[in-house]
């Protein structure tokens, strides 16, 4: 008896002998328990040493293995072949350049990712001394889901209008100034709203809301669009109302 | 090459790399802190620690308790003062990432929460449900974008530590997008790479974890320290090796054999309770717990699965709430890697090896011994693990050594002279040529082959329990890798993410600390801790081996072993025992 075998079909580009993308078709042994990054592993060992894609952690927690699957985005580590028995297409990740292989340019998802001051502006300073800032569970719980994004970027991949607009800085970026901006410790809001007020914020959200269907952690980053596009709105609207703008009063 | 110029290079941006970047920009703010990792910094393998952190903060905890529950964990290998400087900062590191946003779990007063671990005798880790190192990692990442100073190159190679007049001057790296490779000149250096625990087969590891800064402050003439000690997590997954906290068990998880039985309490664990008793039974230390699972297999009380024996992590009497609340990621990694849901059904699992409690040797500035060399974290031997490493213990370390890294390196960095810029020019491109030869060579043997016959060989002679003739055939079946590795054929002669290449200079170090590991571990003829010996050696012996072993490279010949003094200042070594028996012995020396 043969065993058993799986056909994983693989977009390759490598730039210094590629034109343009090529399918490539892999033939890997199948178990029911095999993952997708399993068997890209098992291609790089044994078929194929010049495929290149990112890994590391295997349990959905370090967000390096995105890749479209079937056309859908999906971190490999947890996509598993018995769910696709007649085989399975793989790509880089949608709207982000392929450096190589399935490696895409992350550059501009770093930059979007650095833009919104993703770190404790603090409403009150305090000393080390003093101990921690108190906060109970239920202001945890405001924030918590958007503190849970990996950085895997699905969301962008899944993102039309990060298709549309390479600007916009999407749904990731979004949970988390959403993440900071939620925290009961966290004073930075009036910092960050410029950016989510412009042209590039979050207006340019048309509620697809795949970006959340496709997240792996439940992070629900349309939600964080959501809450912000109400926030930014009464921002616009306030904006004439000069007790509310402290700009205004000057 | 290109050539950029920094004042401190961190090689490694995980939780110790961070820390220590974030330190040493704070420290003077006006240096350039070049921030160098083959992986963007939070794809780190800090990213999957899960259970938490220590820091002494309840009354009736103390330093002390801290102090001894670390020091006869580690069965009296630590480095007491180191120990104790340790103790006394846990608790300011973890408040301090508090303040930059850590999202501790809270009490309902909004205090932050403590659970039980492994080995500790009150309740003092801190933790972030069961994704502690993701926070502590993400926070400190984060955070780091504060600083301007801070410059990062993400996805940069470490190839070589250039040295020049008996000092570190710089970092040769390889810029993984387009194969150029890239000089750092810098006054200090601080290796934060992570442990080597990708050298054994079943491992908790990421597949970056590669021992890269082990190797090469080793092939400087660096010694690695204690390499012997290799701690296998009891309540992995079979097949992945991937973990299940500890925290399952500070939760009252319990561990069960096939007939059902809490089987720890055959191994002087005991006696069993309903309830988690701290340093007892499943809160014993890893070490113990692990070797309790060995003599379970060999009495045939183990369950057989699909990927080699297995028991039962037992969490169904928790209860939903409590499982979803305290360990969701654990939930979810049973559910969809296993189709095991936690609250109604076991969870089958094994020891794997999952952390390298030896590395390079630092002091208690995280110096190393060659000048302008600093080290934190995994990778280092700051001496507060000894022969077994307590769970929470290491994302502490990183924080507290992470910035004392930082600060040293700072402070090193400020008073050397200026680089002869040329000098270390010729010096990094001669030490580019062998990756570039490497790549371009064409040779017999597969990149893979190699790899995994190490981790095979690693495994046999390396495991939980050891013997002289099977640690004996593992160094001889390295040196034979080492050999054949010299004829290893690249594939992928391109330059944009070669990562065959880049893999096969990762072998190479894996190599090198794969044979620091297993000569340290034939040379130690006791049992301590993580090692464990059947052949004649299976006491612990203070006599000739209270000592830090110390494996010096040789190039292709196998590494010779010194052996060095331990710090003892106020604990000298005893019975290290768990359970009632532990208890007693507290009794007893009260009394005394």
């Amino acid at each position: 008896m043969s065993e058993a075998s799986i056909k994983v079909s693989v977009l390759r580009y490598r730039p210094e002998q590629d034109q343009q993308p090529v399918w490539q078709d892999y033939s890997v042994p199948y178990t029911d328990d095999l993952s997708l990054l399993t068997a890209l592993n098992y291609i790089k060992d044994e078929l194929d040493g010049t495929l290149s894609f990112r890994w590391s952690c295997r349990q959905a927690i370090c967000g390096s293995c995105g890749m479209m699957v079937d056309g859908k985005p999906q971190l490999a580590c947890k996509t598993f072949l018995r769910d696709y028995p007649s085989g399975v297409k793989v790509e880089a990740l949608a709207h982000f350049p392929i450096e190589r292989d399935l490696v895409v340019v992350m550059d501009s998802f770093i930059e979007k990712l650095e833009s919104v001051k993703p770190y404790l502006i603090p409403k009150d300073a305090r000393a080390l001394e003093q101990g921690e800032y108190l906060q109970t569970p239920a202001e945890m719980d405001v924030y918590s889901q958007f503190a849970g994004c990996i950085n895997c970027m699905l969301c962008y991949a899944a993102c039309p209008q990060v298709g549309l607009n390479p600007d916009f800085i999407g749904p990731g970026a979004i949970a988390l100034l959403q993440r900071y901006n939620l925290d009961s410790r966290d004073g930075g809001a009036d910092v960050r709203k410029a950016l989510i007020n412009s042209e590039v914020g979050v207006f340019n959200c048309t509620a697809v809301g795949y970006c959340s269907e496709v997240c792996p952690k439940m992070v629900d980053p349309a939600n964080a669009v959501n809450i912000n596009k109400m926030a930014s709105a009464k921002d616009f609207f306030f904006r004439f109302l000069p007790i509310n703008d402290k700009e205004g009063c000057k | 090459m290109r050539v950029y110029k920094a004042d401190v290079v961190i090689v490694g941006a995980g939780g110790a790399g961070l820390r220590a970047a974030i330190a040493a920009a704070e420290a003077n703010p006006s240096q350039t802190v070049a921030l160098l990792s083959k992986v963007y910094p939070m794809r780190s393998h800090t990213v999957a620690a899960e259970g938490g952190s220590a820091g002494v903060v309840q009354a009736h905890d103390s330093l002390e308790h801290h102090f001894n529950d670390t020091v006869s964990g580690g069965d009296w290998l630590c480095e007491q003062d180191v120990v104790d400087y340790f103790v006394g900062e846990c608790t300011n590191e973890m408040v301090q990432l508090e303040h930059w946003g850590c999202p501790w779990s809270r009490k309902e007063d909004g205090h932050i929460n403590v659970r039980p671990f492994g080995g500790m005798k009150i309740e003092r880790t801190w933790f972030a449900a069961d994704k502690t190192g993701f926070h502590i990692l993400h926070t400190l990442f984060q955070t780091s974008i504060k600083y301007p100073s801070i410059r990062r190159f993400d996805e940069y190679f470490m190839l070589d530590l250039i040295v020049a007049d008996g000092r570190v001057q710089g970092v040769l790296a390889i810029e993984i997008a387009s194969g150029e490779f890239i000089l750092i000149e810098a006054g200090a250096v601080v290796m934060a790479t992570g442990g080597a625990g990708r050298v054994f087969r079943e491992n908790t590891n990421g597949g970056i974890v590669t021992g890269d800064g082990m190797a090469v402050a080793y092939r400087h003439g660096v010694p690695l320290r204690d390499m012997e000690f290799v701690q296998y997590h009891p309540t992995c997954m079979p097949g992945t090796g991937l973990l299940f906290t500890e925290a399952c068990r500070g939760e009252g998880g319990f561990l069960l054999n096939k007939e059902g039985y809490r089987y720890l309490q055959d191994y002087g664990l005991g006696p069993c309770s309903d309830k988690p008793r701290n340093k007892a039974m499943e809160l014993g230390p890893r070490d113990r717990l692990s070797q309790a699972f060995w003599h379970e297999m060999q009495k045939n009380r183990t369950i057989d699965g699909r990927y080699g024996a297995v028991v039962h992590l037992y969490l169904c009497h928790l209860g939903a709430k409590v499982l979803h609340e305290r360990l969701p990621q654990i939930c979810e990694l049973a559910r969809e890697f296993m189709g095991v849901d936690p609250v109604t059904d076991p969870i089958p699992v094994r020891p794997a090896v999952h952390y390298t409690m030896g590395g390079i040797p630092v002091d208690i500035h995280c110096a190393a011994p060659l000048a302008g060399l600093f080290a934190a974290g995994e990778c280092s031997s700051v001496g507060i693990h000894g022969a077994n490493r307590l769970g929470s213990n290491s994302l502490a370390e990183l924080s507290v050594f992470g910035k004392v890294a930082g600060e040293s390196a700072t402070h090193f960095a400020r008073s050397t002279p200026p680089h002869d810029s040329a000098a270390l020019l010729k010096l990094a491109e001669a030490a580019a040529l062998p990756a570039q030869q490497l790549r371009a060579q064409a040779g017999s043997e597969r990149v893979a082959d190699i790899r995994r016959e190490m981790a095979m060989t690693m495994e046999e002679g390396c495991g939980i329990y050891r013997l002289h003739d099977s640690m004996q055939a593992t160094c001889d079946k390295l040196a034979e890798l080492k050999i054949r590795f010299q004829q290893v054929h690249i594939e992928d002669k391109s330059t944009v993410w070669n990562s065959e290449w880049l893999l096969a200079i990762e072998l190479g170090y894996q190599l090198d600390v794969a044979e620091a590991i297993a000569h340290s571990a034939l040379h130690r003829r006791e049992s301590r801790g993580a090692h464990q010996r059947l052949d004649g050696f299976e006491e612990r012996d203070d006599v000739n081996f209270l000592k830090h072993s110390l494996a010096h490279y040789q190039g292709g010949a196998a590494p010779t072993m010194t052996y060095g003094d331990v710090k003892i200042t106020r604990s000298p070594p005893r019975v290290r025992a768990y359970g009632a028996a532990g208890e007693a012995a507290e009794l007893q020396e009260k009394e005394t």
